[in-house]
């Protein structure tokens, strides 16, 4: 999985959940959440899609990291890494 | 036989229109069971059958039909189709949908609202409209009276026409407003409010929150808002005066906290359904049903039950980063309870300040049925409550 398939799954599981969400709006290096109107029940919505589309379990002590468009690619990069994608 | 009304989906309805049968004449029903989608203000909702037996007259499709008006009639069922009241037993009033008679909804109408937004519109050119997925509607008419006639239709479609109200699936977010507007001016105009708020600290409650949600995958996990409802239900069954309905000048307990949680929908507009008995239920429980109730209050396929049942509401704005709210009642009911963020501040504990995560509860009631000495009582109970969060 190259870093194109990681943001394009990042921003198709925050569309899941906040379907107005255009691509082209969203600056990479923003917290996500100053950008989109996330609740905390979306905001675990959204996690649980990064969880479906990579196959990754995200601790809860590491929501802290997912920040940004650009932080949350990194840290699912780095989630995926250990099994050779 | 007993009749299947029209259901009364909050204080502030007074039409709706089925738009979809889900069951045929001659089919057998039980109660609870999903038999029709009404079209309302508040978008679509899935309208639950309270009767056991055969449904039969079905009610036309696209029709307006004021609360209270026969929808079906149930028959064969032994001794439940005289049964008035109590289907859901816990409710505090009988739901309007086994209502034996009445045109009268159960709690009073506020003012003009669906019925006077509506244009009148010929049948010839509803069908016109419906061939052009035009909201007729939504037209102003240029017929006799205003009337909408065909080439209202037409001359709207050529324009660029508003497309018809989302059925499933969506709400009309100005039909949602004057919803709104209606069921809030009608509590300011009724109900003599009073505001009380604490703050709560919520170490306890979120460390034990941590530690659950470490053993759980994502998708088990709980939200700080699941503690807060389900604290809210638990400290109510001492306070009767703050959870249930008061309608034509009388205020009836509900023997159980059916808890109206305020939804926010994405563009605008609020809705607060009902997660059910939430005293008797667990946590784990409550999350999947909340997570349920938040998805169907955006996508389309609420309950009627849930729109017509809540005896208390609790609001949450912590998410939108505000200390406090200080909310006003949704009549039939008599108390909100509000939470702002839960977030780091300095705190006195045995003579030093340390940094403790806290949350203002607040408490909005009605002072024709309690005081704000019982309404301090409540959230002294609540504070108590959330510090044994395992025992939630």
């Amino acid at each position: 999985m190259n870093t194109n398939d990681i943001r394009s799954g990042i921003v198709a599981a925050i569309q899941d959940v906040a379907p107005e969400v255009d691509e082209a709006d969203l600056c990479s290096d923003r917290p996500l959440r100053d950008q989109v109107d996330l609740d905390s029940m979306d905001w675990l919505n959204v996690i649980v899609g990064f969880h479906e589309r990579f196959g990754i379990d995200i601790p809860e002590v590491d929501y802290a990291k997912l920040t940004t468009l650009d932080t949350i690619a990194a840290y699912i990069a780095t989630r995926l890494a250990p099994r050779g994608a | 036989m007993a009749d299947f009304t029209m259901p009364a989906l909050g204080a502030d309805m007074e039409t709706g229109k089925v738009v979809e049968w889900l069951v045929r004449p001659g089919d057998r029903v039980k109660r609870g069971e999903v038999v029709a989608v009404v079209e309302t203000h508040k978008g679509a909702i899935d309208v639950e059958c309270f009767l056991d037996g055969v449904i039969e007259n079905l009610a036309p499709l696209d029709v307006d039909m004021p609360v209270g008006a026969v929808l079906a009639t149930v028959h064969g069922a032994g001794g439940v189709e005289t049964a008035a009241p109590a289907p859901r037993a816990s409710a505090p009033a009988a739901p309007p949908a086994a209502a034996p008679a009445p045109a009268v909804p159960p709690v009073p109408m506020v003012g003009p609202l669906v019925a006077t937004t509506r244009a009148r519109v010929s049948p010839a050119a509803r069908r016109r409209a419906a061939e052009l997925k035009v909201d007729a509607d939504r037209l102003s008419g240029s017929g006799v009276d205003g009337a909408v006639v065909i080439a209202d239709v037409e001359r709207a479609m050529a324009a660029g026409a508003p497309a018809p109200r989302a059925t499933r699936g969506g709400f009309d977010p100005v039909l949602m407003r004057q919803a709104i507007a209606a069921a809030m001016a009608r509590s300011k105009r009724e109900i003599p409010h009073y505001h009380l708020a604490e703050t709560l600290p919520m170490r306890r409650a979120l460390d034990w929150l941590r530690d659950t949600n470490e053993a759980r995958p994502v998708t088990e996990r709980l939200l700080p808002a699941v503690l807060l409802i389900k604290a809210v239900a638990l400290a109510l069954r001492d306070f009767p005066e703050l959870n249930g309905w008061f309608v034509d000048g009388t205020y009836r307990p509900s023997p159980t906290a059916h808890v109206g949680v305020a939804i926010s929908m994405r563009g605008g507009g609020l809705i607060a359904p009902a997660l059910h008995d939430v005293a008797a239920k667990n946590l784990t429980l409550l999350m999947r049903e909340l997570a349920d109730l938040v998805k169907r209050s955006r996508a389309g396929g609420l309950r009627s039950s849930e729109i017509a049942d809540p005896t208390v509401t609790v609001t949450n704005l912590g998410d939108q980063g505000v200390e406090s709210v200080f909310g006003v009642i949704y009549p039939p009911q008599v108390a909100l309870v509000g939470f702002g963020r839960i977030a780091e501040r300095p705190w006195v504990d045995d003579g030093r300040v340390i940094a403790l995560p806290v949350v203002t509860a607040s408490l909005s009631a009605d002072h024709r049925v309690s005081d704000g000495h019982r309404g301090a009582r409540f959230l002294a109970r609540l504070n108590e409550t959330l510090q044994q969060p395992e025992a939630l």
